[in-house]
């Protein structure tokens, strides 16, 4: 049976239900974030484990010129060597039927009848490529989608300069490429660039590489050192063009579900400790009076011989209970966003599968810190209770002592009615208590801005990247540097109206012990199409003699103008010079060194060379110069990044939607619950005094602005307070999410401010209209005849 | 009718007569409120006998309450001594008080102090459960006459019928003492005789030693003896020869 002291709880409970959901609601916040965050994080570090063992991922990296087949087994003699597969890979322009513009493909070859010795790829649909066929092609399965191609489909392609005839005969995945991006961009875009994979034979005769390869990938035995190995690699590939092995770590793909992994990890500690920090403040507040409200409750209960233990559990007990209601409520939500999640991952990136992993420590962790949280939180309220000796209890407590408030000591009050006093006291005499109002509130706010400000973000990284730094429609790339007259043959074509070239290597770039590779891109010092920009936006000169770099690759070697960076480069003659850094550049996608064309064509000892071209294009002709370019042999790829862009913000709105909505309901929870029940305790407070007036005379009104007003006033505050919140919330993040890969831009529009304030506003509205009805009730007969 | 006794009572270490239950030895009390101190007892002497039935009359702010809180263990003498039975209860610990409390003393309050959220029947039961030979909540709300209202709530009953709840309660754990702070303040006569009449019923069934703190000279008739208390002194001890039933004390 239950204990009659259990009964009184759960009833006090219900009575209090209001407010203990409106905590319960900010606990399921901070749960639910980080349920989701961590089992996402869980599941897809599981998936991407599994996925890399099971299709046994290779742990090494490079591509070079040419080698003849027999220097693998010099490479396999390496110590620490397990595996090694030796592949052509190239990349070709793709003619899909029904679709103009320029296609790339990236196309990798395959043992036959095989999924690959390293790298496997996982079959989605159709078949393995049959062993003596040439003609058969498996596509990537989002290629494949976006252009509703399937086995026994045929599409064209340019290979070597020769048009051939390629039939479909399966789609499928790769560990290799759970990210697909077309080199030197920055989003995937399934309907211009896509992995593909075809025999070997057929592509090493259209490629010279009969007997030989171009790339090599292999696996390291248990305990290897993989720089050791690089190092090794990296000699015995040098005489054949090797551009530098590289780290499974480095592998671009890879890279990028790691740092998504990082920002998981910091979405799962900063908004946790928001909500946990406003919940405790919540229970605080809550029990504090609930426990002052009981006095005599608690002197009668420990009259009769309650211990100050049994008081003590008897009060965390209630508090343990929203929180228990919050943990559960908050995994259910958690599970649910996690799924969501890791479904959008599934997507975003090429996984054949996930698993959705929750592992029995993420529960308990959660609801460990919930319990810790809520426990300090009501520590000392609940310590008032157990503290409270009996015969105290019995007493009254004493009328709590006011004084006149700064406002009146400055002589201002005539300025204040008397209602307007009573709230201006009211603050004054609980400042702690008050801050913590409004800072709960702006809390709210601040989480707001961080779910608005993404988008708005975004938007403006891609008009400096695409509008105003790159200005180009499309950038061709060569097959190999080829002659600055080039340009003219390009110039030529009906439709271009611009065409500038650039020069393009690859390289390892030092300052002091610290190194980064990357591309050293030649451009014109008067570029049309290609701007370099300060931190005003505006255009940077490139200087005759020296480099400007990506700010953020700057702060990554803390190099600073006037310092000599040394440059390795890991191509061709492989020479290495030193050039003086001039200044940097505001960049938000990837990481670069620029110096003028000229400049660096001096440096590589070459001539006029220039690795492809950005051209200006003519709406009304783009068809024709896509159709033109595809003919044109000597051009390995065409990038189009406006397009890219589009497709990536139809797969990005859907996520970002899904965000805005969560974080505008978990704000809303914060705002809610604070002001909910702040409005609900100094109800509670002050109702004999409220009442009092309403004897007096006082309409519902003049009483309510008493109540309210005070917490209006607070909310008024908050929101402006709660702004710098957003704004220092959104810095830290976009300092934790900043890699080489891409730096979100603080950019805070205006709707964003206005956003989070009416969510805030609307919150503290519906709090005060559940507040209306009860100001209602206000008993005044009670107040005549009880006892204070 | 009555006879004035002196306060001579034995040193705090002499053997207690066994009849004894409370021997109080020069207790004084002194508050700090606020800002000021308030001597609320003053050097207080008295025993009180087994299942005998005292009023403590005195005027409000007399030190009447706060001699029964350091009865009750609620609250602990600045100097002088309390022992209960064997047990000194001056320098008792916060545990050892709550002990006592639990085991030995019931209370009845002037404002009932029912926990609203629980009904007649479970207000008696918060005690019983953790009593040692308790009755059930049935048998002491039928005591006091309430048997037919076990599952109200607070706010359904009235003002009497709050504080037979309260005194059944107070009676169910079967206390070696029963302390009452005014029990019939709160009530109009008519009830008020109904509650003293529960509480007369049950020192004499029950035997229990009770201890009835008032400002009503009336009731004093009830007692077998009564104390006055003037500002936190003893003025006056007076055995009644002849007790009145509540109902013919005239209010």
């Amino acid at each position: 049976m239950m204990r009659a002291l259990d009964k009184k709880l759960w009833r006090e409970l219900w009575a209090m239900r209001m407010q203990a959901l409106a905590i319960a609601l900010v606990i399921v916040g901070g749960v639910s974030i980080f349920v989701m965050s961590m089992s996402t994080m869980d599941s897809l570090t599981e998936t991407r484990a599994s996925y890399y063992r099971e299709h046994h991922f290779a742990d090494v990296f490079a591509s070079l010129k040419r080698a003849p087949i027999s220097v693998a087994r010099r490479i396999q003699e390496i110590p620490g060597v397990n595996k090694v597969e030796t592949r052509v890979v190239t990349y070709i322009n793709l003619d899909i039927p029904d679709f103009n513009e320029p296609v790339s493909g990236h196309l990798i070859s395959l043992p036959d009848n095989s999924r690959g010795l390293l790298n496997q790829i996982f079959l989605n649909s159709g078949r393995l490529i049959e062993s003596g066929r040439d003609d058969e092609i498996i596509l990537s399965k989002e290629f494949a989608q976006a252009h509703k191609l399937q086995a026994g489909d045929k599409i064209k392609a340019t290979i070597n300069g020769r048009l051939k005839s390629l039939t479909v005969v399966g789609t499928g995945l790769s560990p290799e490429y759970i990210y697909q991006i077309a080199p030197g961009a920055m989003f995937p875009d399934f309907e211009r660039y896509g992995v593909m994979w075809m025999a070997r034979n057929p592509l090493a005769s259209a490629y010279d590489m009969e007997g030989a390869f171009n790339n090599v990938t292999l696996t390291l035995s248990k305990g290897a050192h993989s720089q050791d190995v690089i190092d090794q690699l990296d000699d015995i590939l040098k005489p054949y063009g090797g551009t530098g092995a590289y780290d499974r770590k480095d592998q671009l793909s890879n890279r990028f579900l790691s740092e998504e992994l990082e920002q998981q990890k910091t979405t799962a500690t900063v908004f946790p400790i928001i909500f946990f920090g406003v919940a405790a403040f919540l229970l605080n507040v809550v029990v504090s009076r609930l426990i002052s409200l009981e006095r005599e409750q608690i002197a009668v209960l420990k009259a009769f011989g309650y211990s100050n233990l049994a008081v003590g559990v008897h009060y965390s007990k209630l508090v343990l209970m929203i929180v228990l209601i919050g943990v559960l409520l908050g995994l259910a939500v958690g599970v649910w966003m996690g799924k969501g999640v890791s479904k959008i991952y599934m997507n975003s990136y090429s996984l054949p599968f996930i698993l959705y992993e929750l592992k029995p420590q993420i529960i308990v962790s959660a609801a460990l810190i919930s319990i810790v949280v809520a426990v300090s939180g009501t520590l000392f309220a609940v310590q008032k209770a157990v503290r409270l000796p009996p015969a105290q209890g019995m007493r009254p407590e004493q009328p709590t002592a006011f004084r006149p408030t700064i406002v009146e000591r400055l002589g201002l009050q005539k300025r204040f009615s008397q209602p307007s006093r009573m709230i201006l006291r009211h603050i004054e005499r609980r400042p702690f208590k008050s801050f913590l109002t409004m800072l709960g509130i702006s809390l709210a706010c601040g989480t707001m801005m961080v779910g608005g400000f993404q988008k708005g973000a975004i938007d403006h990284m891609i008009d400096v990247q695409y509008n105003l730094s790159q200005r180009e429609d499309l950038m061709a790339i060569f097959t190999e540097p080829t002659s600055n007259k080039s340009l003219y043959s390009l110039q030529g074509l009906q439709g271009i109206e611009l065409a500038e070239g650039f020069r393009m290597v690859n390289a390892r770039l030092q300052f002091e012990h610290r190194t980064y590779r990357t591309s050293v891109q030649g451009i014109e010092p008067d570029s049309q199409l290609m701007r370099l920009l300060d931190t005003d936006l505006n255009t940077i000169q490139v200087p005759k003699d020296g480099v400007i770099m990506t700010d953020y690759l700057a702060e990554l070697l803390q190099i600073q103008p006037g310092d000599l960076l040394t440059i390795e480069v890991l191509e061709g003659n492989r020479p290495t010079f030193q050039v003086p850094v001039i200044g940097t550049a505001k960049q938000y996608l990837g990481v670069n060194v620029y110096l003028q064309r000229s400049t660096l064509n001096r440096l590589l000892k070459e001539g006029d060379a220039i690795s492809g071209a950005l051209l200006k294009v003519d709406e009304l002709h783009q068809n024709q110069v896509y159709r033109k370019l595809k003919e044109l042999p000597r051009i390995a790829g065409v990038v189009e990044q406006k397009s890219s862009i589009e497709g990536f913000y139809e797969t990005m709105n859907e996520t970002i939607l899904f965000f805005t909505f969560i974080n505008t309901l978990l704000g809303g929870s914060i705002a809610f619950g604070v002001v909910y029940n702040s409005m609900r305790i100094a109800l509670s407070e002050r109702s004999r005094e409220l009442a009092s007036l309403r004897i007096l005379g006082f309409q519902r009104n003049e009483v309510a602005y008493i109540l309210l007003g005070e917490l209006a006033l607070l909310t008024l505050v908050a929101i402006p307070i709660g702004f710098l919140i957003g704004n220092a919330l959104c810095q830290y993040l976009i300092f934790e999410f900043a890699t080489d890969l891409y730096r979100i831009p603080l950019v805070l529009g205006t709707h964003v401010y206005a956003f989070a304030a009416l969510v805030v506003i609307v919150s503290s509205i519906i709090s005060a209209m559940m507040i209306w009805r009860n100001l209602a009730n206000l008993d005044m007969v009670a107040v005549l005849k009880a006892k204070e | 009718m009555s006879e004035t006794r002196s306060n001579s009572t034995p040193s705090p270490h002499e053997p207690l007569n066994e009849n004894v239950v409370f021997h109080i030895h020069g207790v004084t009390k002194t508050y700090q409120m606020g800002e000021v101190q308030v001597k609320a007892l003053r050097g207080i002497d008295l025993d009180l006998y087994r299942g005998e039935l005292t009023v403590l009359l005195g005027a409000s702010g007399s030190g009447k309450s706060t001699l029964l809180n350091i009865l009750g263990g609620l609250d602990t003498p600045t100097d002088g001594h309390v022992i209960y039975a064997d047990q000194d209860l001056t320098h008792a610990s916060e545990s050892e008080l709550t002990e006592y409390r639990r085991y030995h003393v019931g209370f009845v309050f002037q404002f009932y102090n029912l926990i609203p959220s629980l009904t007649a029947r479970e207000n008696v039961a918060v005690v019983t459960e953790i009593a040692k030979n308790p009755m059930t909540p049935e048998e002491a709300l039928s005591l006091v006459g309430l048997g037919e209202r076990l599952d109200h709530f607070p706010a359904q009953l009235s003002g009497g019928e709050q504080q037979r709840v309260a005194i059944a309660r107070a009676i169910a754990k079967n206390p070696d003492v029963l302390l009452c702070d005014e029990p019939t303040g709160a009530l109009d006569s008519k009830t008020g005789i109904m509650v003293l009449e529960a509480l007369q019923q049950v020192n004499q069934k029950l035997g229990t030693t009770t201890a009835i703190i008032t400002h009503n000279a009336g009731i004093a008739q009830m007692a077998n003896r009564v104390i006055h208390i003037t500002d936190g002194k003893i003025s006056e001890i007076t055995t009644n020869d002849t007790r009145l039933s509540p109902h013919e004390l005239s209010w």
